[in-house]
């Protein structure tokens, strides 16, 4: 009987290829967000929403849509002027570093862009693993949730950098308390940078765009 | 359900360390998988049976190791067990505290002959 010790990262490959993905980026001046919620919480509206002040900003950004099937949300930002491309994962129910390193030939074709918007598969369990190779893991939820969501999914709110609560025009009407949602993100993730949107009323888009472009050419 | 995909990781690396051990027959693989990921143990034990049917691995153990969820305090140093909302180091009551510990998602060892 052999017993061979291995100890490594089960994703250790993901985790390579995600690095590999960071360093291309990094050395093209792309900095890459990857963009995650449950379905519905309004992530390709927020892209939608975002994309007029990025551009009144001076700002060039690309797309990368994951999805399960099809290409409706890539056509959907294609209409705003911002170059989308659509990976279909099939049955999978998260992106994963070596589709997104697949995507990168497409991002360094298109001119002028500072920013790459990497849109995960709605999903609050399993992108939680998944390094992309992004800077930063932005979460979206909305008042159309539960103020108790990050109670209840802490690993995705724990593994991000900043959450957009969105659909704050709907808050009258639940019994959701941005308050309690605040909160609640804080305690899981006391790290957390939160903003509060409404795509349908524009409110809080601007200070969200602004937020993300100073980060962007920060970093730089 | 990303217990599948993990698994499919987990076999590939179980597989090239056989090759290069000449292992012919997985007795078992022991895994770590921290209270923090977004990992089921039982979906990835379910995963892992139905993977290895009819497969050089068949009737090879999963063994699961659970570390529990770690404060690690940045101020003294404590390290202690806690939960994801409890923020205060219990030595010298400080709240600068982080994760250092429930978070593992690896292989550790396998066994074959």
């Amino acid at each position: 009987m052999h017993e061979i010790l291995i100890e490594e990262k089960i994703l250790a490959r993901n985790d390579e290829i995600a690095a590999q993905n960071r360093k291309a980026l990094s050395e093209r001046g792309v900095y890459a967000i990857n963009i995650v919620s449950a379905p519905g919480a309004g992530k390709t509206s927020l892209i939608e929403k975002m994309a007029a002040e990025l551009k009144a900003l001076g700002m060039g950004f690309a797309v990368v849509e994951g999805d399960l099937e099809g290409d409706l949300d890539s056509k959907r930002i294609e209409r705003h002027g911002i170059p989308a491309l659509q990976i279909t994962t099939g049955r999978a129910c998260h992106l994963d570093a070596h589709q997104v390193s697949h995507s990168l030939p497409w991002v360094f074709e298109q001119s002028g862009i500072e920013l790459l918007v990497i849109e995960n598969v709605g999903n609050m369990v399993c992108p939680a693993e998944y390094d992309l190779g992004e800077e930063m893991t932005v979460m979206v939820m909305s008042a159309a949730e539960g103020d108790d969501k990050p109670l209840k999914y802490p690993a995705i709110f724990s593994a991000s950098e900043a959450l957009v609560i969105n659909k704050t025009d709907l808050a009258p009407h639940t019994d959701f308390d941005i308050g309690k949602a605040r909160l609640n993100a804080l305690k899981v993730n006391p790290n957390l940078k939160i903003f509060e949107t409404s795509c349908r009323t524009g409110a809080g888009i601007g200070e969200w765009a602004r937020y993300l472009a100073g980060v962007v050419r920060h970093d730089k | 359900m990303h217990e599948m995909s993990i698994t499919r990781t987990l076999l590939e690396t179980v597989r090239q360390e056989m090759e290069k051990a000449d292992i012919k027959t997985l007795r078992s693989v022991r895994i770590r998988v921290g209270e923090l990921t977004a990992v089921e143990p039982e979906a990835l034990r379910f995963c892992f049976e139905a993977s290895v049917k009819g497969t050089p691995f068949e009737g090879a153990s999963l063994e699961i190791e659970e570390p529990p969820l770690k404060g690690g305090c940045l101020t003294c140093g404590l390290v202690f067990g806690t939960t994801l909302f409890e923020r205060t180091c219990p030595g010298c009551g400080d709240s600068s505290v982080e994760i250092a510990g429930g978070n593992e998602l690896d292989i550790v060892s396998m066994e074959g002959v």
